[in-house]
């Protein structure tokens, strides 16, 4: 059956999980900012009882901007994304339909679960892992449909050749799957003890050292695979898309995503320098984090390599502004983390305010300004509008931009204090500081931190404000835009 | 070779699973037998001393933490000798952190007490004044969970063949057995404290967070 008519996406799945995109977004970064003014102003811990304090709440924010914000935008974007370089809508099978409603529906109220679970105190206590065992299996059953909905597609695809994002997401499925499952292996131990204490319980399958080593190959692999990878998916459609360029280099994307597939998972024990894991692996470690520099800017030098010619498109459109400073950020980030994997600079840094310094310049700089300005590029497709405001969107870009360098530059200066102070010795080898010292010193810096998360925060409103009247009150659109996506 | 596996979606999968995947087994697997043996004379946590590690992971303690002393004279005149692998060896989960907001703990057993770690987790200010920690006065009325960590150590010892006594089994006997045994180490910890809500549960049997937090924190030298 020959057609020539152009195909019609379906993209309500993709809208489900722009809605979620943004309800996570402002919950994880209300959250946020919350527990970064705690830091500043700790009265604040005593908000919500026992459930308020600092300790309570940061695996709410990490997991909640992990795993509910930028999962979703992941989500959202593949739904987009897929059928598209991949010629093929989701209406015409409907076995893929309901596995996409299916996969948003369990991953959504799996993700409230999930929540309550932390609030209440369930937790494994390994970062970014922190969910205990029943929700574990649910997360299991999230990624099968996702996997689902990702190889059915390709399944009955008409575009034989994938397109690198179509890499990338395959990349992001394989990795998350194998690094969450070898990870949170652990046993239940009212089913190990003949019904003995809390269901929810249980013990990890490796202790000490060897946990460590498999909580960092995982941590920072989740951060490969979820911070990284589907980003640069997302850049590598969108941003040749939005502005009517070809990509730059074949070659080069060839070499980035392989040479990332290889290099990224050697890099996690770099969390592990000067501990007590073998001098042998925190040495592969320290040197893969370096070479780890090639495939990064390899990706985001090809990213901005495509707007050779066009750099006026910079100042015309803000969505390329986002893209663009996404990429530089991403550059920027990728030089930071191997400068700290070096083992005479992590003697510094580890343990400092400049590792979620490090992670913020690039989930703030990076990841979210990525996935907004991919959301702002698929709604005038999915809803058939303009977008509502220019103004805002430059508005924000700005206010954003402002809030993540105060981030990073008040982190960079508080962890290379607290740094120095902990190993400043007098003339007699004495060490100068007790350790509330070093606290007390940081408060100006933690102060501007506090700020620069409610001028982030008031910037992500202003994203969801236009969103939503992108929506639902905007100018209609008759035809699809081809590229530049139309904004009043 | 890259046109022909853009092409064919499940030989390009295998192919990206392959990529990942052996970097993790060349990292981990090596070491793995060795990294999991004690230190000569370790001894498995008490089940208060378990519940009281279900205390600090459910707070998660760890996200302001380390239990890691690094091989520096900094941390060893700070904290005390630098950390050895065989010490975590009954640490299911590791729990060294990643963030120093407040000390390293790892052998905070060595130089604070019973009635500093109450009277600090009442209000830390009071004790360490300029401190940004959160009181935590409802570890002073919840209750610690010792069934569970009691389920804990059957399991490890189980499971891991971690060195449990005999009297350790999967039995709601076994443990109602084992329970007085759990609660005279409670009172102990509760005769050093002044708190008479504390005082008067651990007497009627019910051990308050607090007191399995300082057994265990009694506990990291």
């Amino acid at each position: 059956m020959q057609s020539n008519a152009a195909l019609e996406y379906d993209y309500s799945v993709a809208k489900l999980f722009t809605y979620a995109t943004i309800l996570f977004g402002f919950l994880g970064m209300l959250i946020g900012t919350l527990i970064a003014a705690q830091m500043a102003f700790p009265e604040l811990n005593y908000l919500l009882g026992e459930y308020g304090t600092f300790s309570r709440l940061r695996p709410v924010h990490t997991n909640t901007v992990v795993f509910g914000f930028t999962i979703s935008g992941v989500f959202a974007t593949f739904y987009y994304v897929g059928q598209r370089v991949l010629k093929v809508s989701m209406a015409e099978s409907k076995f893929l339909m309901f596995i996409g409603k299916l996969h948003f529906w369990v991953y959504f109220v799996g993700a409230l679960a999930a929540t309550i679970s932390l609030l209440l105190g369930y937790s494994q206590s390994k970062e970014y892992a922190q969910y205990e065992w029943p929700i574990d299996i649910a997360i299991v059953v999230i990624w099968v449909l996702w996997g689902l909905s990702v190889f059915g597609l390709i399944g009955i695809r008409r575009e034989k050749a994938l397109y690198i994002s179509m890499w990338y997401y395959i990349a992001t499925f394989l990795g998350i799957a194998m690094l969450y499952i070898f990870n949170n292996m652990s046993v239940p131990t009212y089913f190990a003890s003949g019904g003995l204490g809390n269901i929810m319980h249980s013990v990890s399958m490796y202790s000490g050292t060897n946990d460590a080593l498999v909580q960092w190959w995982y941590g920072h692999n989740a951060v490969a695979f979820g911070f990284t990878v589907p980003i640069v998916a997302m850049i590598y459609y969108f941003l040749p898309k939005e502005s009517g360029q070809a990509v730059y280099s074949y070659k080069l994307s060839l070499l980035s995503f392989w040479g990332l597939m290889f290099i990224y998972l050697w890099a996690g024990s770099h969390h592990l320098l000067w501990s007590t894991v073998p001098d042998w692996m925190q040495t592969m470690g320290s040197v893969f984090s370096v070479v780890l520099i090639l495939p990064s800017w390899g990706s985001a030098i090809n990213m901005l390599l495509t707007m050779k010619g066009e750099w006026n498109q910079l100042t015309e459109n803000p969505l390329i502004k986002f893209m663009v400073l996404a990429s530089t950020f991403y550059m920027l980030s990728t030089l930071e983390g191997p400068i700290q994997a070096i083992k005479s600079v992590n003697a510094i840094a580890h343990f400092t305010d400049w590792i979620p310094g490090h992670v913020h310049d690039g989930v703030l700089g990076w990841v979210v300004f990525m996935i907004m300005a991919a959301l702002f590029h698929m709604a005038p497709r999915m809803f058939k509008r303009e977008i509502y405001s220019k103004k805002l969107l430059e508005a924000q870009f700005w206010l954003q931009t402002t809030a993540v360098v105060l981030y990073f530059t008040s982190m960079w200066i508080a962890g290379i204090t607290q740094g120095m102070m902990w190993r400043a010795v007098d003339e007699y080898g004495n060490l100068m500081y007790s350790f509330i010292d070093t606290v007390t010193v940081l408060h100006p810096y933690y102060a501007i931190r506090a700020l620069s998360g409610v001028l982030y925060l008031t910037g992500f409103l202003m994203f969801a404000y236009n969103m939503i009247k992108t929506m639902t009150s905007a100018r209609e659109l008759t035809e699809e835009p081809q590229f530049r996506s139309p904004m009043a | 070779m890259f046109h022909w596996l853009e092409k064919r979606p499940f030989f390009f999968s295998v192919g990206v699973f392959l990529v990942i995947a052996f970097a993790g087994l060349i990292e981990i697997l090596p070491n793995f037998a060795e990294a999991s043996r004690p230190v000569v004379g370790l001894k498995p946590y008490t089940v208060l001393e378990l519940a009281g590690k279900e205390v600090y992971k459910k707070d998660a303690c760890i996200a302001c933490h380390s239990q890691l002393i690094r091989p520096f004279k900094a941390e060893t005149d700070r904290y005390g000798q630098y950390s050895l692998s065989g010490e975590y060896a009954y640490d299911r989960p590791f729990l060294w952190g990643s963030k120093r907001t407040g000390p390293d703990l790892h052998r905070i057993g060595n130089y604070r007490t019973t009635d500093w770690h109450e009277n600090h987790m009442w209000e830390p200010t009071d004790v360490v004044p300029g401190s940004i920690m959160p009181a935590y006065k409802h570890q002073f009325t919840n209750l610690a969970d010792l069934e569970t960590a009691y389920a804990e150590a059957v399991t490890v010892k189980n499971v891991f063949a971690t060195p449990y006594g005999d009297e350790f089994q999967a039995t709601k006997a076994a443990w109602d057995a084992h329970k007085p045994k759990v609660l005279a180490e409670a009172a102990k910890i509760a005769a050093d404290m002044k708190n008479k809500d504390v005082k008067e549960a651990v007497a009627a049997g019910n051990v308050p967070e607090v007191v399995a937090l300082i057994a265990y924190m009694n506990r990291l030298k």
